[in-house]
């Protein structure tokens, strides 16, 4: 393993936060001092015992690590194919893997002394995680959610609410999670001074990128002594979904070095590729700069972010992180995506077959996972990052079969 | 010595403090946009800021937000910005223009190619808001191969340290943000902003233009009293924004808030 010649991935970023070409830092100047501060504080307390006791302490206590990872058993043989495990992020507090990281980042606003927190939301997994840490920590939370989402995830909106937090709709631009981004971006410029900014994936100015995935590096960690434990080796495949793809990089990364475990990132198809009306970035987008670092970016050709359409909220973002963009390009990991359709058809299956209702988002994980394991040995595993549960969706998918709870 | 530089020494010798608007070009429809700049000149404008609109305005207050909208429902793209100021050197050869925006369209553009461009069309400058100093190595030297000025923006946050590395970058003159906050907010403390200039004069000899938060003849006052370049963006979008239905009246009605400025400006004791 030493010898992989993926090893060198691990040590990335570098000092300015590059993976290759990707990421960096490209914001306003009127955000630079916090973003350096940030830079300083995480690596004063990334290596510090009592910050690291502490998290470790709340990720079992309050957001239920370790998660488990569990055989799909009898998917896998409806499947006739490689047997198909889960890494269950649907069974965290909050019901998804952004508690991790809020969890994170909200201990290091602590120590940082900012006692506001503004965060955005598509699919409003992550506001919600956020404003359960505030509530946690008692800090004040406001949350930037596009209009259209607010319309599409009503169920998430109350519950941010119930938690404490303000939920601020952004109706500019395409009113969805992009657009929250930026207004979420002019919130932090005007108050720098008291704000954090938990930003929910794996994107952004350095050093979010780097800084996100290591909170969420603990799936990944996790899931590798798991598997050893059940099936005395590491999986022949992982597969996560990718919408920022902050699931999937905390499931690759502990994995990088492993030459022998494939790994595949899957994106929101939308309508199909050749629709043109999907959330693909790596799929069928080229590199540009967005939101604070270089990456694949759904834009025209004179560099207009496009709108983009996933049946995923969560999925629903025409930029992804930075890493992935590198980990395509050198072919360390696979990028391919699946249709609103496949992804329904996923959720329908593991729903009916396991007893398990999984996040739309991760349903797009699940939908490839359906096409690659019949291509396997029965011997062979597939990991698939259970990103979140359904229970939020329900709403979206009963609409779509045309019945109103 | 470049356009801006020219018109800069100029200023100083007839000791006046420089009035830069900023206009989104194509907003509110792409033919107003040349119109408008000459009107700005006639009106007391010294220099132009145009602004390339893009999707995501990450740096701006609402009126800058919809300003880019209205441009981008005309689908106004970077090379219809510099056609734009082709047409506007036909007739002013002597008023920097400035382009002022987000990287990405001169990302995909290519730095080279979009400084061959641009300097060929007449443009002076280029300010990208998402541009910091850290990241910004190829595109300033693509610029001045160019023989055009990068403009780099200063932050009330900017430390000493950080205002010498930027001014070593920058050229024409580099661009003073008055206060915390995106385009358009607040309110403008000037004996701070004097304050702040004294710090950066310390640390370069450019020019320092003032911005954010400017919106009438006497907050331009107060500024010009300090600074060498009074800039203003919100308040003038705005006056367009008001006449959108009807454009044909945009021109004067801008020369006129130019003469207000101006006027203020050359006023102050």
């Amino acid at each position: 393993m030493a010898n992989s010649k993926f090893a060198e991935l691990m040590q990335l970023p570098d000092g300015r936060g590059h993976f290759g070409p990707y990421g960096g830092v490209f914001a306003a100047e009127t955000l630079m001092e916090a973003i350096g501060e940030l830079r300083e504080a995480y690596a004063k307390y990334k290596n510090d015992a009592e910050f690291q006791a502490e998290l470790a302490y709340e990720l079992k206590h309050f957001v239920g690590r370790p998660s488990p990872i569990y055989h799909a058993k009898r998917w896998s043989d409806k499947l006739g194919g490689a047997q198909i495990w889960l890494k269950r992020e649907d069974l965290n507090h909050t019901g998804a893997h952004k508690i991790n990281n809020a969890v994170g980042q909200a201990l290091l606003a602590q120590r940082m002394g900012k006692r506001r927190i503004i965060a955005e939301t598509g699919a409003g997994q992550h506001g919600v995680a956020t404003a359960t840490v505030c509530a946690r920590y008692g800090m004040e939370c406001v949350v930037y959610m596009g209009a259209e989402d607010i319309e599409r995830q009503k169920i998430n909106v109350f519950r941010m609410t119930l938690l404490g937090a303000r939920v601020v709709p952004v109706t500019c631009g395409s009113k969805t999670l992009k657009d929250a981004l930026n207004e979420a971006m002019r919130d932090w410029v005007t108050n720098v001074d008291d704000t954090f900014y938990i930003i929910g994936t794996v994107a952004g100015p350095h050093p979010y990128p780097m800084l996100v995935r290591d909170f969420q590096a603990v799936i990944g960690e996790e899931a590798r002594g798991q598997m050893q434990e059940e099936i005395g080796r590491l999986p022949d495949a992982l597969v996560a979904c990718i919408g920022g793809g902050s699931n999937a990089m905390g499931l690759f990364y502990p994995f990088l070095a492993d030459e022998a475990v494939a790994l595949y990132g899957v994106e929101g198809g939308g309508h199909g590729i050749e629709s043109g009306e999907h959330a693909a970035p790596l799929c069928a987008g080229k590199p540009g700069v967005l939101h604070g670092n270089r990456t694949y970016l759904m834009e025209d050709e004179n560099g207009q972010i496009i709108e983009t359409h996933s049946i995923s909220a969560g999925l629903d973002y025409p930029g992804v992180g930075p890493e992935h963009a590198w980990l395509k390009d050198v072919g360390r990991a696979n990028y391919v995506s699946a249709t609103d359709d496949e992804a329904l058809a996923a959720f329908h299956d593991l729903t009916r077959t396991e007893g398990i209702i999984p996040a739309l988002e991760s349903s797009h994980a699940l939908a490839y996972a359906a096409k690659l394991a019949p291509t396997m040995g029965k011997e062979q595993t597939i990991l698939v990052n259970l990103s979140g549960r359904g229970d939020k969706d329900i709403h979206t998918v009963a609409t779509l079969e045309g019945i109103e709870i | 010595m470049s356009r801006i530089q020219h018109r800069f020494a100029e200023l100083k010798a007839a000791g006046r403090t420089a009035l830069i608007p900023f206009i989104t070009a194509g907003d509110p429809h792409p033919d107003v946009t040349v119109p408008t700049m000459h009107a700005l000149v006639e009106g007391g404008a010294d220099l132009i800021e145009l602004g390339v609109p893009f999707s995501d305005p990450m740096a701006d207050g609402p009126v800058i937000q919809y300003a880019s909208e209205r441009a981008l429902k005309h689908h106004v793209s970077l090379h219809d910005v510099l056609a734009m100021v082709r047409q506007f050197r036909e007739q002013d050869s002597a008023t920097p223009v400035i382009l002022m925006g987000y990287l990405n369209p001169v990302e995909i553009m290519g730095y080279e190619a979009f400084a061959r461009e641009a300097a060929a069309a007449g443009v002076d400058g280029l300010l990208t808001v998402d541009m910091p100093p850290e990241e910004a190595q190829e595109l300033t030297a693509a610029l001045r191969a160019s023989a055009l000025d990068p403009i780099f923006l200063l932050a009330p946050t900017t430390d000493r340290v950080r205002v010498e590395r930027i001014c070593q970058l920058a050229s024409g003159f580099v661009y003073y943000v008055s206060l915390k906050g995106i385009t358009g907010a607040g309110h403008l403390d000037t004996d701070e902003v004097a304050a702040r200039l004294e710090v950066i004069r310390g640390a370069t000899a450019l020019p320092v233009g003032v911005g954010f938060g400017i919106k009438d003849g006497e907050s331009a006052a107060r500024v010009a009293a300090v600074a060498d370049a009074v800039i203003v963006g919100s308040a003038v979008v705005n006056r367009m924004a008001a006449l959108q239905e009807e454009p044909g009246k945009i021109p004067q009605t801008l020369a006129d808030f130019m003469g207000e400025l101006r006027r203020a400006m050359d006023q102050r004791p």
